[in-house]
């Protein structure tokens, strides 16, 4: 093994020279000759039946080329989209949800006709004049309605609106523990429905080649591997014809894992058509249709003992499905078995109802779960300390899972690997001068100022992940991952990974593992990925953040069996033992004669030649695919500290501390990068985006980016990070994910900070976002 | 998003632009910085059958001082009034006002002329127009400021009539502009002004009824001598703000009341 | 109908027959094949589309193709000169000033118009100046940073560590 040279150290990033220079391949970048364009007719009703529609006028207008209903596309797209088990295997009611509407539009949005044309602008044009006869039905929007067995339907011929219902076992919690506790705290916690807005939507290009049966699509999403897995068999086509190119990726935050509905009917107009096709999906229609994060509210009630000890909680999770259960739905259930944080429970009883409503369906976002379930007992610890009247630090330090209690068997039987709360707790206090800035907060108060410091110690469990776990979870297909490294005959390095970047710098990361492994310069790694049509035959995208801790593991896998059999064959030129060879800066040498040597270079160029070893085959490449045994556990404790101007009921964040643990580093400036945006995604959902709907008409009222209100440079603090390294023991480079972490902690640091600068006025709790409106209406009913 | 077809011409004057608009009909609009317009088309909630360009009418793009009189072209971009010297110097509220807008792209493009003539409840330039008696100088008139403002995006503008010019008096005392809202960029929540003029106060109000308010109670009330905090709680009288997204009725009159005591004290320097 | 426009577009010259309605932003992608500029939203908030029109930053998904009749225009293609990446691009790599990168010609861009308006802008300058651009990955941090670096190695005066911009909820 060489020495690291790359691993560990901030070497810049690959990716950037394209795209600060403009020349990055993003989906609306590619095209094809003979394109026609795709604009899509959609419903502006929450519900509706579907009476007629009228194409006569949109055909025959300026070129127009075809209008497509649902009938068109009948025989095109066999089944429905997916709605897969993960967490619940088996649910009460999954409205089958076919990409086109044909009876019933069941959320805003939802499409009901495909315009085709020559130009986009045509397009546009077309679809204008595709007149629907609708007749609209009552739209169920108010998810604690929706639950009641006699709320309106979402869809007309269901029984109800309980897509499931489920109690998670576990350590149960009993009835006994919490009436014989000393104090009992109940909050009813909100995680009001975001639009992930990556800042380029989706959008595909379709060529369909009738003659070879061949299908090619240049898309944006993390997950090509299974887009490709879910097209093909939907349209009929074989797995191995059909090609999804993702390239460049503006952005997903988990709202381009799943496949949607275009993403089967653009390939079927192709095929239609018979010729490329293309549609981009415009800002607002991402707002509108892209699978919403988060819309859950949570019932929480906790049992403690006086000198702070947790003991029991009960948790029932209350989840706005939406029109259709959406492929990893029920992946966002994964809160109900987190909701313990980083803390030792007698028991935890918990729920989830996941409810329809006439509204696009949610989907993973950003953390999918462990926001919410860390935003949850972050709130519920705060609560107990208000309410014995201890530090917020200490009941934390008295409940922590300490550091000898790894590996950790929570109360629903995952096992946390490895971890050191206090550690990282300790470390974010003395940044942020905690002692000092309560000094000052009780100095503030005897002056009206309202100055709340928030703390967050966070913990998550990522990397998917154990195929015990995951095959189940998707109906068969295990989240492994696989990577093939191939080295040409000069010395060149092609890798490929099945996962997927959209802005994690993978390009560099992965090659930085690679050029360690074998000795060679980062600059000969050819770091490939959002192909199908090249590589392994199977990829699991990138989501949760796994790519490192699964992908990261099996380049390091696939590039050691490369050193493995280029220590054979330099064995042989070296006429030495194997076992005599030591690898080392890209060198093969006889033990003790470090003279003698062949360079990683020498040796791949004599795969390629004559005289191998007996039995040897030619050529220097190598596959694997790694199955972790575990998920990996990151943890960190981050602190908020925010002024609230009682006057106006405005928020200011003054101090922004993270310290986290993700296991080992790779590269630490993309690492801080992470948490950069994911504390700033944090902060975006506790103080200033939500997606609101109408109760009565169901219209979506924060349609455009000027009301879906994503922050500014100017409204987002510098931010302090720092980390500690605890090493994962599920994988050999020790590493843990860290995409999702800043978000995961965020939004409880400020809402925590929030609580606490408003305790002089009684005020325990306040919803998110923590907008002026809100938060001055909250206090002025506190003052009454 | 693709707006929908619609005829173009450019416009070299004022009579020209006024003759297009007439040959094009009610359902033509007059193209300036185009921010409140092109995204409207966009999403095509607006589809104006033409569009006149009146940017090339280099006389709407000026900043004339004339006597105790601030006259700004129609044409003249934010950007320029926010960094004129001229501006800064004979009515520093308007420049203050003028880098409040949008962001520093909407400014390079954005108009006074536009903002006046779209009228949007929260545009910042109506409340000055309004508390400081600016005239509205159009192709066929003058207007008073109190009297061109009628609703929601509705002017005194007749379909053919154009915006030239808006004459602001000079007034280079106490001012300030507080803009309340969530992101630097956003429409103000609530905005209120105040002017100290001719030995008076002029207080005005954005966003909270369907056309800029002039707080008269609050001068009235400052001119008797009460203190801006005692001023400041007759701003919202009279008010009957339409609660949105942001802020409900309730949060529009308070903050109005909150927004004027800082603007006033602001602007004293206390 | 269709409208002629010419345009000088990285001191390159252009001229075509458009339709009224369409974007200047389509028509530097779809017509001249500058693809580095990007559209992210509908209706003027994202700035990922900006470029410059004689100097001054605009939102190009704002703008139709006739209104850049004879005007000179700089996307982010026309930044780097030689092979060599221009000060503010060198610094956005050095600083890890993106991600996704989506957004990045814009902020470039924006960036470019706020340093010649203001070659040594503070923090909170620099926050200010970039309000017209949203980023949704790096958190605005590093792109901070790399306005300060790239102002620095452009020549403006050492950038002051800058009293921090405080974020709020609800401003003034």
């Amino acid at each position: 093994m060489a020495v690291s040279q790359l691993v560990g150290a901030r070497v810049k990033r690959r990716e950037d020279p394209r795209l600060v220079t403009g020349h990055g391949h993003f989906t609306d970048d590619f095209t094809r000759v003979g394109v026609a364009h795709v604009a899509f007719v959609r419903s502006p009703h929450p519900h509706a039946l579907i009476k007629k529609i009228e194409v006569t006028e949109a055909s025959k207008a300026d070129g127009v080329v075809a209008v497509y209903t649902a009938r068109d596309f009948k025989g095109q797209l066999a089944g429905t989209l997916p709605a897969l088990p993960v967490f619940v295997a088996v649910k009460k009611y999954v409205p089958e949800h076919f990409p086109i509407a044909e009876r019933e539009a069941c959320y805003q949005g939802e499409i009901v006709a495909v315009v085709v044309a020559e130009t986009k602008a045509q397009a546009a044009d077309g679809a204008n004049m595709v007149d629907v006869d609708y007749e609209p039905l009552p739209a169920v929007i108010n998810v604690e309605k929706a639950a009641q067995p006699n709320s309106d339907k979402v869809h007309i011929d269901a029984a109800d609106n309980i897509c499931w219902d489920l109690p998670f076992a576990g350590n149960e919690v009993s009835e006994a523990a919490f009436k014989s506790a000393e104090v009992v705290v109940k909050e009813r916690i909100h995680q009001q429905r975001l639009t992930p807005t990556p800042m380029e939507t989706r959008g595909v290009l379709a060529d369909y080649e009738a003659y070879d049966k061949r299908l090619t699509m240049w898309m944006s999403t993390q997950n090509p591997h299974f887009i490709r897995l879910f097209v093909s068999g939907a349209m009929g086509l074989q797995e191995s014809l059909v090609r999804v190119i993702s390239a460049d990726v503006g952005g997903g935050f988990g709202s381009k894992i799943s496949p949607y509905p275009e993403d089967y009917l653009v390939p079927a107009v192709s095929r239609l058509l018979g010729r490329p096709v293309k549609w981009i999906e415009s800002r607002t229609e991402s707002v509108q249709n892209a699978y919403a994060g988060r819309g859950q509210y949570y019932d929480v009630e906790v049992a403690a003992k006086k000198d702070g000890t947790l003991l029991g909680m009960r948790v029932t999770q209350y989840l706005d499905v939406g029109a259709y259960c959406a492929p990893f739905s029920a992946f966002q259930t994964v809160a109900c078995l987190m909701a313990g944080g980083a803390y030792k429970w007698q028991g935890i009883s918990s729920r989830t109802v996941g409810v329809l409503t006439n509204k696009v369906p949610t989907d993973p976002y950003r953390g999918a779960g462990r926001p919410e379930a860390t935003h949850l007992v972050e709130r519920m610890v705060d609560l107990v300390a208000r309410e014995i009247g201890m530090d917020p630090v200490a009941i934390r330090r008295k409940n922590f899972i300490q550091p000898k209690d790894f590996p950790f068997t929570q109360n629903f039987g995952l096992v946390v690997d490895s971890g050191d709360y206090e550690k990282t707790l300790n470390r974010a206090l003395e940044l942020a001068g905690y002692d000092q800035l309560r000094k000052q907060q009780v100095e503030g108060r005897k002056h009206g100022k309202y100055m709340g410091i928030g703390l967050s110690t966070w913990i998550e469990l990522c990397g998917f992940g154990p195929s015990s776990a995951t095959a189940p979870a998707t109906g068969g297909i295990a989240l492994s991952e696989a990577a093939q490294v191939r080295v040409m005959p000069t010395g060149s390095v092609i890798v490929y990974t099945g996962t997927h970047a959209h802005g994690q710098g993978h390009e560099t990361t992965f090659s930085q593992i690679v050029a360690d492994t074998l000795g060679v310069p980062m600059e000969s790694v050819d770091l490939r990925h959002g192909d199908t049509g090249e590589g392994t035959a199977m990829g699991y995208g990138t989501a949760g953040s796994r790519s490192l801790s699964v992908g990261g593991v099996a380049i390091s896998r696939a590039s050691g069996k490369v050193v493995d059999k280029a220590r054979k064959l330099a064995a042989h030129i070296l006429e030495a033992a194997e076992e005599d060879v030591v690898f080392d800066q890209g060198k093969f040498h006889v033990k003790g004669s470090p003279d003698k040597s062949k360079t990683f270079g020498e040796v791949a160029f004599a795969a390629y030649g004559a005289g191998l070893p007996e039995g040897m085959e030619q050529g220097l490449e190598a596959v694997a695919y790694f199955d972790p045994p575990n998920l990996v556990w990151p943890f960190g404790a981050h602190v908020c500290v925010v002024e609230v101007d009682p006057e106006t009921g405005a928020v200011e964040i003054q101090k922004y501390v993270a310290v986290d643990d993700c296991g080992n580093i790779i590269n630490p400036t993309i690492v801080e990068g992470q948490i950069h945006g994911g504390v700033t995604q944090g902060i975006g959902q506790a103080l200033f985006e939500e997606m609101i709907y109408d109760e009565e008409s169901g219209q979506l009222k924060t349609g455009t980016l000027i009301d879906y209100s994503v922050p500014t440079a100017n409204e987002i603090p510098n931010l302090i990070t720092d980390n500690t390294v605890t090493p994962s023991p599920t994988n050999e480079l020790g590493v843990k994910g860290i995409g999702e972490a800043g978000t995961i902690a965020a939004s409880a640091a400020v809402i925590n900070a929030i609580s606490d600068a408003l305790t002089p006025l009684g005020i325990k709790h306040v919803d998110m976002p923590a907008s002026p409106n809100r938060l001055w209406a909250q206090i002025k009913e506190a003052r009454k | 998003m693709i707006p929908a077809a619609f005829e173009y011409a450019r416009a070299s004057s004022v009579e020209e632009a006024s003759k297009l608009l007439n040959k094009y009909g009610e359902d033509a609009k007059v193209l300036a910085g185009g921010h409140s317009l092109i995204p409207l088309m966009r999403l095509r909630l607006a589809q104006p059958t033409a569009l006149v360009d009146i940017n090339g009418i280099k006389e709407l793009d000026h900043i004339k001082e004339d006597g105790n009189k601030l006259r700004i072209g129609a044409l003249t971009r934010h950007v320029t009034i926010q960094s004129s010297s001229v501006v800064k110097g004979k009515l520093p509220l308007l420049a203050e006002v003028a880098g409040e807008v949008g962001d520093n792209q909407v400014r390079n493009m954005g108009t006074m002329g536009g903002v006046i003539a779209h009228a949007d409840a929260a545009g910042d330039y109506p409340t000055l127009a309004l508390m400081l008696d600016a005239d509205i100088v159009t192709n066929q008139r003058t207007i008073p400021a109190h009297d061109f403002f009628k609703d929601l995006f509705t002017t005194a503008l007749g379909p053919d009539e154009i915006v030239t010019e808006v004459v602001f008096p000079v007034a280079n005392g106490p001012h300030k502009y507080v803009k309340f809202r969530r992101r630097l960029f956003d429409w103000a929540i609530v905005g209120v002004a105040a002017q100290k003029m001719n030995g008076g106060w002029r207080i005005g109000l954005t966003n909270v009824g369907v056309t800029p308010v002039r707080a008269n109670a609050v001068e009235e009330a400052l001119k008797k001598g009460a203190k801006p905090e005692e001023a400041a709680e007759h701003a919202s009288d009279g008010l009957d703000p339409a609660g949105d997204l942001r802020a409900s009725p309730e949060y529009k009159k308070h903050l109005a009341r909150v927004l004027t005591k800082r603007a006033i004290q602001q602007a004293q320097g206390t | 109908m269709k409208h002629k426009v010419a345009t000088t577009v990285n001191g390159r010259r252009y001229e075509h027959e458009v339709e009224a309605r369409l974007l200047l932003v389509h028509h530097l992608r779809d017509n001249l094949g500058l693809t580095g500029t990007h559209i992210g939203c509908d209706t003027s908030q994202c700035g990922a589309c900006t470029i410059l029109v004689d100097g001054n930053a605009v939102k190009s998904c704002t703008l139709f193709a006739v209104q850049a009749e004879g005007r000179s225009l700089t996307t982010i293609e026309g930044m780097a000169k030689d092979g060599e990446l221009h000060p503010i691009q060198q610094a956005f790599w050095d600083e890890h000033g993106l991600q996704c990168g989506y957004c990045t010609p814009g902020f470039i861009m924006a960036a470019s118009y706020l340093l010649s308006q203001n070659p040594n802008p503070t923090e909170d300058e620099i926050r200010k100046g970039l309000e017209g651009n949203l980023c949704r990955c790096t958190g605005y941090v590093n792109i901070v940073k790399a306005v300060q670096t790239a102002a620095r190695t452009m020549g403006g005066a050492q950038v002051p560590a800058g009293k921090k911009a405080a974020m709020t909820t609800g401003g003034e």
